[in-house]
């Protein structure tokens, strides 16, 4: 799929609001990941430290639901730059166990967990209005932000799964998923 | 009982007149999908997943309630019902919150399977995230409203086949939920006889056994043609 000089198709991958279980799966993938590698060039990837997300990316798997306002910009920001992206996971997929705070207010859990709980609260909020993402007030899927090309359910997706998509990607040919490789949960 | 034909599917089915177009077409090796219908129950049309086209008739037919005829020309794959019946399970998953990956039916789930062999692979409609308390009074088993997709098998079986009608239905629209005695918490209800059918004819992680964890819930759903084929026609599959 990739017209690159070296033959490398660009690889990137983010993560909002989830564990980071889909990353652990991808790693899971076990020796493959050697495979991989000779076909993908990792451009950005919490895994490694790479501050900006880059230009120009073939395919970005993002992990995790939109729970914030860090996660909108960035997802808009990752759709903006990338040919292909891909829902990750169950989080990103239907907002998952992320998204069991939708029927709470924003409001009363910052005040449960900060005002309530243990240690100094917060003491106004425009002292952290630029450092700490504001908390939307329903965690979303990813494709209720960004238009979404491949949708990979599973929590984590099980590494066949995953190795499955993304060979069946990088081949060139259309993801098309067995019904036991496209369950939520 | 006289036998009519009919066609499903181009092809020629005979079936007892009695029967429903969904039996017709189960025997004949036609699989329509369904989540509110049960062997043994009362069939309610309620979930709408097994709707079929027939020939000179303007809408969709539950089959599951719509009696066979002869000369009747039958439809259950199509493009058009297969883009309902996966609209059909993406708003279920839309209406309360179904998270499979902390259900105690993860990987049993009808809901959960039905949904992966249809293509659902995302809800194209906004998730209702519905606050919907748990009832956990009960001594046995719990109720979980958030995993209900209010096919009512439950209630049928509490009614039909215990006796106890004990569990009913209340409200209308997004209001709709499953009660225990007249509305009471599970526990204070005296009908209940703690059978435990309910439970285990339920599609989906909404009733449990009491102590469950994630994917560890299993149902066995023969007890009901057991127990019905035993009173019923005096015959006992030992074996099964």
């Amino acid at each position: 799929m990739t017209t690159r000089q070296n033959g490398k198709v660009r690889l990137a991958t983010a993560w909002f609001g989830g564990c980071a279980g889909c990353h652990m799966s991808l790693l899971d993938i076990d020796e493959r990941i050697i495979d991989l590698v000779k076909l993908v060039e990792v451009v950005y990837t919490p895994i490694a430290d790479i501050k900006k997300f880059p230009e120009d990316v073939d395919v970005t798997l993002v992990e995790g639901s939109v729970a914030n306002s860090d996660h909108v910009r960035e997802a808009r920001d990752i759709r903006k730059k990338s040919k292909i992206v891909i829902a990750f996971g169950d989080c990103a997929v239907t907002g998952n166990v992320p998204a069991l705070r939708n029927r709470l207010q924003v409001d009363k859990i910052l005040e449960e967990v900060y005002g309530g709980g243990p240690g100094k609260p917060p003491s106004t909020e425009e002292q952290y209005a630029e450092v700490v993402p504001v908390l939307l007030s329903k965690v979303i899927p990813l494709h209720q932000i960004i238009p979404v090309d491949i949708f990979l359910p599973g929590c984590p997706p099980d590494p066949e799964r995953i190795w499955t998509a993304l060979t069946a990607l990088l081949q060139g040919g259309p993801v098309a998923l067995p019904p036991e490789m496209r369950s939520f949960g | 009982m006289p036998v009519v034909t009919l066609t499903i599917n181009d092809k020629l089915v005979s079936a007892q007149s009695d029967k429903t177009v969904l039996e017709a077409a189960r025997d004949a090796g036609f699989e329509i999908p369904t989540l509110c219908h049960l062997e043994g129950l009362t069939p309610r049309g309620g979930c709408r997943l097994c709707l079929v086209e027939v020939e000179g008739v303007p809408r969709l037919l539950a089959s599951c309630v719509t009696q066979v005829q002869e000369g009747m020309v039958v439809r259950t794959e199509t493009e058009r019902l297969h883009n309902y019946r996966k609209m059909m399970v993406e708003l279920l998953l839309a209406e309360r919150n179904h998270v499979c990956a902390v259900c105690v039916m993860n990987g049993h789930c009808e809901l959960q399977s039905l949904a992966a062999k249809l293509g659902v692979d995302h809800v194209r409609y906004d998730y209702l995230c519905p606050d919907l308390p748990v009832d956990a009074s009960h001594e046995r088993n719990t109720r979980d409203p958030n995993r209900c997709i209010l096919c009512a098998r439950c209630i049928r079986v509490c009614d039909e086949v215990e006796g106890a009608h004990c569990l009913d239905m209340m409200g209308r629209g997004i209001h709709c939920n499953i009660i225990t005695g007249m509305n009471q918490e599970w526990g204070k209800a005296r009908s209940c006889t703690a059978c435990g059918k309910c439970v285990q004819v339920c599609p989906t992680g909404a009733l449990f056994k009491k102590g469950s964890s994630v994917a560890e819930m299993e149902k066995q759903r023969e007890f009901l043609i057991w127990i019905l084929d035993g009173r019923d026609k005096k015959v006992w599959h030992w074996s099964r």
